[in-house]
């Protein structure tokens, strides 16, 4: 296929940034949507420019680094996948596609479709964690039973990749799907329950901190989450929040 | 300089502890004057830096990506042995030990490994304090189940993500400590190079990637985990960042690399479809339990598939050719990943690879699914159940076993693996060789250690799956926390070590030079062109099976591409801001040399072992005849390089392997 692409690309944080139109020819509808991107990039190289930086790494739908706005959609046009298994057989010969970066404030450009999450980082560090010491002394993994129920709810919680679509996608730039996934899966285990308020309450605080919106239940987050992560998540969030806030 | 790999004397079961009796210890109070730099964020080098940093040390932690929760062992699928005999079946630490030497052919060092099985059950405890949601049973006790070459259930998992949850539970324990100020990490940043202060490992220099600045960190020890290096190959499993760099600058500064030719290739991924294809994905072992494998008997019937005249699904059963089944008959499609992928191969390159790069055959689910459909019909009393309604009902059980796979092959290849057989094809996927280390995983330069894949000590010619992750968790959980103490404990009443001595001068200045040789060498060819031809000349020579002939035509290939490289490479944009070109440029660069010590590696050995068949090492008579030989008499050591310039040049060491414990036996799968 052929197709018209048109590209954010912008040198760094402070430069303004622009959008520029590039053409692809030879298109195979078995690319995924990020090998589309290296056909571009070694044809702006062969004329001698800069390629298009944009984050990307295991190339299986699993790290979470690749990030692209494609026609106004987080991640693309398909459904539960990320960009780097979109795949061209998704687009039609001659279409014109517009690339951008994920927008949000706490999300700022680094370069061209490259944005700086570590807003998701400190959020973590603020209490996502269970306090164990790591030497080596803990008690024998079957001496606490966790149901079956529980387990599959905790993984199914934290199979999010941190990838960031939800807080793009979403009009408020709101992360509480993010949040909520991981305040779920520990919430939901014994492990994590001595350390449930303060944990709530501190990755709440560092979020609102960041510069992430408020959640108006829109929803266009599990819409676009490429891992299904489900509503249900902000709701147990706001439970553990109002449970550690009485406390509190 | 003689290699040591200072292993404990007395009886195997009783070496390590012997050892951690043994040791000096740092008092805690002085923990706090020692700096340690870990390189690497996955599972090795997290959960070293986590562990580190809570015993006291400060730690500064280096990643390219901007997460720690990004490095490639988010990847792993299948799950995580360890020897906790929870399901009665007869585990041990010694069958754990005993499962992973055999698999490895006998050429991994039985202290490592005894060692790597005694710590495995204590992983998962740790893990599980931690909040990874493994799997669990009804009763809400773990569950496990088993992989390829082994006769126990012993893999613990997490859905088809437990490298992602290991991953995130070492990250959480890291966060802890960044949150504590034990851990500084340093996210997108490029250890660029090594620092020796009077023969001790002392500091980096780094690369911020998004500034392009050039940095210089001291420590009193550097610890090495930065992965694998099948990205040599150009097409493999792995994510596309990960490298060789850190390996191969400590190899250039003094620290031997071992066993270089050891790569594993995994035979059930999805085949390549074009020459743009970027990387390869895998599709999990656990679906050759399930899977039948076969390519069909007659070149027209390939012939008329490739041109879309007929469908696989139109072939009877006698038109097809089981090759695994008809040649190993006791083990199936169940043989190990070495002889899989290479029947495959044999298969493809006498012309029977169905799809139109000539490279796949078919992985069956249709008789599975009838088996199963067949079972759960009888169990709900459906009497006289129509094919279709057998259909629903074992697709329905294919479906909760391997959904996830079958939806990510059919979002790549387009085609739904329960009414098609998928294609599979082998690729490069873990890499066996690596850092030389000793008992201590310290390398051949003192205060440098190296863990994770990135060295080379447990898994022998070949690796089993669900110990990779098994022994990245060990080597950061539990064993160098201890080891590093004895060393660190000389190092109380050093104070900091600047970083404007000459050393970093010097070393920072050979750095920043090759970057300003990159962004000004106006040349004609990117990177990747450069990357995939050196690929191409991986994998048809240094590939599954090599030859005398090839591999001295590889290594004079290799050189000459290198000296291409260094005349005609070219790399857009400039050094000080985000450039993912110059990033690659330099990992290439070092693929470039390391590539042909992997050849010169391979043509050494001399011998069919693991994945790695030999053409002239092969079994003549018998019933093993046309299989891979192993040559224990003139090879069973570790073969340990030492840089003298040109990789050509470098000199082999031989750690001599020895067996106390374990009779070598030749491998059998007829
Ligand atoms: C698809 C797939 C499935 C797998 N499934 C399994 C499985 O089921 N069971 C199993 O046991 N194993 C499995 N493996 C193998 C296993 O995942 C890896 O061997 C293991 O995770 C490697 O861990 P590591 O910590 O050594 O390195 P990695 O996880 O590769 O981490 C490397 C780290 O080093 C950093 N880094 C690299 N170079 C530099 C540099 N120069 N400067 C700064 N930082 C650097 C990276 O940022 C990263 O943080 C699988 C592998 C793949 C690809
Ligand atoms: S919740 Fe979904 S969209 Fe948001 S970061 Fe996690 S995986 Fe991405
Ligand atoms: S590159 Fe890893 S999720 Fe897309």
């Amino acid at each position: 296929m052929n197709l018209t692409l048109k590209v954010w690309r912008q040198k760094n944080a402070s430069d303004k940034g622009k959008m520029v139109d590039y053409q692809v020819t030879e298109i195979s509808e078995h690319m995924s949507f990020l090998e589309m991107m290296d056909v571009l990039n070694e044809q702006i190289i062969n004329k001698g420019d800069e390629p298009v930086a944009f984050d990307h790494d295991c190339r299986e739908g699993i790290c979470g680094m690749c990030s692209m706005y494609i026609n106004g959609e987080a991640h693309g046009p398909d459904r539960g996948v990320t960009t780097c298994q979109l795949h061209m057989r998704m687009f039609k010969d001659g279409d014109t596609i517009t690339i951008e970066p994920f927008r949000a404030a706490a999300f700022p450009v680094i370069k061209d479709l490259v944005v700086d999450r570590s807003s998701f980082e400190r959020i973590q560090q603020s209490g996502g964690y269970i306090s164990v010491n790591t030497s080596g002394n803990t008690q024998d993994a079957n001496a606490i039973p966790v149901s079956k129920e529980a387990a599959d709810k905790a993984m199914d919680a934290a199979t999010c990749i941190g990838c960031g679509a939800c807080v793009a996608t979403c009009k408020n730039s709101s992360a509480m799907l993010f949040v909520g996934a991981k305040v779920s899966q520990y919430a939901l285990l014994p492990q994590g329950q001595v350390e449930a308020t303060d944990r709530v309450l501190n990755m709440v605080a560092q979020m609102d901190a960041e510069g992430f919106g408020n959640c108006t239940n829109t929803g266009a987050c599990e819409v676009e989450c490429p891992k299904g992560i489900s509503l249900e998540n902000i709701a147990r969030m706001n439970t553990e929040f109002m449970k550690a806030s009485l406390k509190g | 300089m003689a290699l040591d790999s200072k292993i404990p004397k007395g009886p195997l079961k009783d070496k390590w502890t012997d050892y951690k009796n043994h040791i000096d210890l740092v008092n805690p109070a002085n923990k706090r004057n020692i700096d340690v730099i870990v390189v690497g964020t996955g599972l090795a080098g997290g959960s070293a830096s986590a562990t580190l940093a809570e015993l006291g040390y400060n730690v500064k932690a280096f990643a390219y990506q901007d997460s720690p929760r990004r490095a490639h062992s988010i990847a792993a699928q299948g799950g995580i042995n360890a020897a906790k005999n929870y399901q009665g079946d007869g585990d041990s630490f010694y069958r754990l030990f005993y499962d992973t030497v055999k698999g490895g052919d006998y050429r991994s060092r039985e202290a490592n490994v005894y060692r790597l099985a005694e710590v495995s059950a204590n992983i998962i405890d740790q893990c599980v304090a931690q909040g990874v949601p493994f799997a669990r049973d009804y009763g809400g006790l773990l569950d496990n189940r088993s992989f390829g070459g082994v006769l126990v259930s012993r893999t613990f998992y997490a859905k088809g993500q437990t490298g992602q949850q290991l991953l995130l539970g070492a990250y959480s324990a890291m966060n802890r400590q960044i949150a504590r100020g034990k851990i500084e990490m340093f996210n997108r940043h490029e250890m660029l190079d090594v620092v020796k202060v009077d023969g001790k490992a002392r500091g980096i220099i780094a690369r911020n990637l998004v500034t392009g600045e050039i940095e210089r960190h001291s420590a009193h020890a550097v610890v090495i985990a930065t992965g694998g290096y099948g990205n040599v190959y150009f097409l493999s499993t792995n994510a596309m960042g990960s490298n060789a760099t850190a390996a191969w600058k400590i190899h250039k500064k003094g620290a031997f690399f071992a066993n270089p030719c050891y790569t594993q290739i995994h035979p059930t991924c999805i085949p390549r479809s074009g020459d743009y294809q970027s990387k390869l994905t895998l599709m999990s072992e656990s679906l050759r339990n399930d899977g039948r494998i076969w390519v069909p008997k007659n070149l027209d019937d390939v012939k008329a598939i490739k041109e879309g005249r007929k469908k696989p699904t139109d072939l009877s059963e006698n038109e097809r050719d089981y090759y695994l089944e008809r040649r190993y008959p006791a083990f199936g499609n169940l043989v190990p990943r070495d002889v899989a992928s290479r029947a495959a191969k044999e298969r493809c390159d006498a012309g029977y690879g169905v799809n139109a790069t000539g490279e796949a055959v078919y992985l069956d689910f249709a008789s599975a699914i009838t088996r199963y459909g067949t079972e759960k019909a009888k169990i709900q009393n459906i009497s006289n159940p129509s094919e279709a309604k057998i259909y629903e009902l074992g697709q329905a059980i294919v479906e909760a076993k391997y959904g996830n796979l079958f939806q990510m092959y059919n979002k790549i290849v387009d085609e739904d693996p329960y009414k098609t057989p998928m294609m599979i094809y082998p690729a490069v996927h873990y890499t066996m060789g690596g850092v030389w280390v000793d008992y201590n995983l310290m390398t051949t330069v003192e205060g440098l250690y190296c863990l994770g894949e990135a060295n080379f000590s447990d898994h022998g010619a070949n690796r089993l799956g669900a110990s990779a992750l098994m022994q990245g968790l060990s080597d950061g959980y539990f064993v160098l926390p201890y080891t590093i103490g004895d060393y660190l404990s000389n190092d109380i009443r050093t104070g900091k070590i600047p970083t404007d001595t000459k050393e970093f001068e010097q070393a920072e200045k050979e750095v920043t030079a090759r970057i300003d040789f990159f962004v000004n060498n106006k040349g004609q060819h990117s990177v990747d062109y450069y990357h995939k031809k050196l690929g191409k000349i991986m994998w048809e020579k240094c590939g599954m099976s090599r030859n005398e002939k090839g591999l001295i035509e590889a290594m004079a290939e290799i050189k000459a591409l290198r000296e291409d490289f260094w005349k005609n490479v070219t790399v857009p944009g400039i050094s000080n801001e985000m450039n993912p070109e110059l990033e690659k440029a330099g990992r290439v660069a070092d693929f470039l040399e390391l590539g042909e010590l992997f050849a010169k590696d391979a043509l050494d050995r001399n011998e069919s072992c693991g994945g790695h068949f030999r053409e002239e090492s092969i079994e003549l008579d018998g019933l093993q005849k046309g299989e891979a030989k192993r040559n224990d008499k003139d090879f069973a050591y570790v073969a340990a390089w030492e840089y003298k310039g040109e990789p050509a040049n470098a000199v082999l060491h031989k750690e001599e392997l020895e067996f106390n414990d374990i009779e070598l036996k030749q491998r059998s799968y007829k």
